[in-house]
């Protein structure tokens, strides 16, 4: 994939949102601390074998050498600062029963592990698929006692963010078969629909035009691995249906709630577009 | 906020003038904090070194890097910015090298400068033009 | 103000004069001053408007900072380390608030 910086590349790009970047450099490392490399590439899974997208990336691909360079050392990446915080918060009692979240689930680095992989999940006492702070809601409010944070806002990200990097590495792994299949069957007709003034879907920009430039801006495949992730321009974590209502409100639309059942459902196929790429901890994009 | 004595002096008394050309204003700014740096000594152009990317993916968080061997100060400007100044680098004794990375907001395209002080009291200087880009859909 | 965090690396080991790489990043708004909240009125500024490190009393670099530097403000730089010792670190905010990390390193 390229992320090529050249003036030619970009002014050729602005010129037209099809201009095609030739020279592509696909199959660059996602190294971090010089000992953990990320699968930012990967087969495509099968169900999008109409799709025309045979090999899936990770956004990290697209992203100017100055962005990549910050996710590849810990230090550097922002989004590490949250992490830290969602590990203390992760020992702090809260609400009625004054428990922690380790005085249920211990050491995180064990009982996390694999989590994020495969949010969002269905869960079979609730009927539901939830996605990963959905669950972390429920449990502040269930079994916590505590009042909910608010959902993809700062310190729900944070504890996201510190249950995300458990599972870094790991690739992503979201069943949508099973109980699953008719959220995953309703995110997928999200993702095709065109919203907005605009009328645009998710697909017509990740699917069909994704290595094309709109306007200035390199458009990935849009795959969430990589979230929650630290964006340049925000300075702070964002989701990915933090990332859901920005997309859909750009193409001037009412937008769905960050924590509604049509974004849950989004999340979920858009995850599954993403299987087989690693989980990223915390990424950094623009 | 930052003012030079010139600034503020302007500010009382030519606040009319101003107003009416925000533009050259702005201009002043960045040439009001580079001659309170320098105290108006034209700077030289060897010895520091400016890197900062040719395009920014996002104007709010640039990375910088700024080093002039054997400087005492590095003052570091952002010209197209509503104050232009955005930091000072001082070395003390024990700073192996007179060199500094940090990340910086642009406001727009524009040229990012980097004047050193060298211990003779003379002045060198660096810049480069960061450009900008404004995300896909307005964001 | 609250919730403000400093992360700092410094290797844990040099040799004496050796030239060694300090990274340093603390959460901080940098609030600029120059952003209006959603009634249209001047968010004030706050932001670290000082950053200085130390080492066993002596100074190894003292930055001003003003409003162009990013939310979560990052600085790296190198300093000689003479012997065995104690780097400290400190920001100072505009609210009066500093907050100060330090770090030991070995001359073996």
């Amino acid at each position: 994939m390229t992320r090529t910086t050249s003036k030619g590349v970009i002014s050729a790009a602005m010129l037209s949102v099809l201009a095609s970047t030739a020279g592509a450099e696909i199959g660059d490392k996602l190294v971090v601390n010089g000992d953990l490399e990320l699968t930012v590439e990967a087969p495509a899974p099968a169900f999008m074998a109409d799709t025309g997208i045979k090999t899936i990336y990770s956004g990290w691909l697209f992203r100017d050498p100055d962005t990549q360079k910050i996710e590849m050392d810990d230090f550097d990446n922002p989004g590490m600062l949250y992490v830290d915080q969602g590990a203390e918060m992760w020992n702090t009692p809260a609400g009625t029963s004054n428990k922690s979240c380790a005085d249920c689930h211990g050491d995180a680095t064990e009982t996390m592990a694999g989590v994020r992989a495969t949010y969002p999940k269905w869960n079979e006492a609730a009927g539901v698929v939830r996605s990963l702070q959905g669950q972390i809601e429920f449990c502040r409010t269930e079994h916590q006692g505590a009042e909910p944070w608010k959902y993809a806002k700062a310190e729900i990200n944070a504890m996201e963010a510190f249950i995300s990097m458990q599972s870094r590495g790991m690739p992503v792994n979201v069943a949508i078969d099973g109980p699953a299949q008719s959220t995953w069957e309703q995110g997928r007709e999200i993702y095709y629909t065109r919203y907005g003034q605009l009328e645009l879907s998710c697909a017509n920009c990740h699917e069909q035009n994704y290595d094309h430039y709109i306007r200035s801006d390199h458009l990935s495949q849009g795959q969430i691995n990589g979230f929650p992730v630290y964006r340049l321009k925000d300075t702070q974590l964002t989701t990915a249906s933090g990332r859901f209502v920005g997309c859909v409100r750009d193409t001037r639309a009412e937008t769905f709630k960050a924590d509604s059942a049509e974004f849950t459902a989004l999340e979920l196929y858009v995850a599954s577009r993403g299987n087989g790429l690693s989980v990223e901890g915390v990424s950094v994009r623009h | 906020m930052t003012y030079t004595r010139r600034t503020t002096f302007k500010l009382a008394f030519g606040a009319t003038v101003l107003a009416a050309l925000p533009f050259s204003a702005r201009a002043d700014a960045a040439e009001d904090a580079i001659a309170a740096f320098t105290g108006g000594a034209t700077p030289g152009t060897e010895g520091i070194t400016l890197t900062a990317p040719e395009i920014a993916e996002n104007g709010n968080t640039v990375p910088i890097d700024v080093a002039a061997p054997g400087a005492v100060s590095i003052l570091l400007l952002a010209t197209g910015n509503p104050v232009p100044d955005a930091a000072t680098f001082s070395f003390g004794p024990l700073a192996a090298a007179q060199a500094a990375s940090t990340r910086i907001r642009l406001a727009k395209t524009q040229t990012v400068v980097a004047i050193a002080k060298m211990p003779d009291g003379s002045f060198v200087q660096a810049s480069q033009e960061v450009k900008v880009t404004i995300g896909g859909c307005g964001g | 103000m609250d919730n403000v965090t400093p992360r700092v690396r410094v290797p844990k080991t040099a040799s004496a004069g050796e030239a060694i790489l300090i990274k340093t990043l603390i959460s901080h708004p940098m609030e600029s001053g120059q952003r209006k909240d959603s009634d249209g009125n001047i968010i004030p500024r706050e932001i670290i408007n000082r950053f200085t490190c130390d080492f066993n009393g002596q100074n190894v670099v003292d930055v001003k900072m003003e409003p162009a530097i990013s939310t979560n403000p990052y600085l790296e730089f190198q300093a000689t380390v003479p012997e065995s010792g104690t780097f400290t670190f400190t920001w100072y905010d505009d609210d009066g608030s500093v907050y100060t990390d330090t770090k030991d390193i070995a001359v073996g």
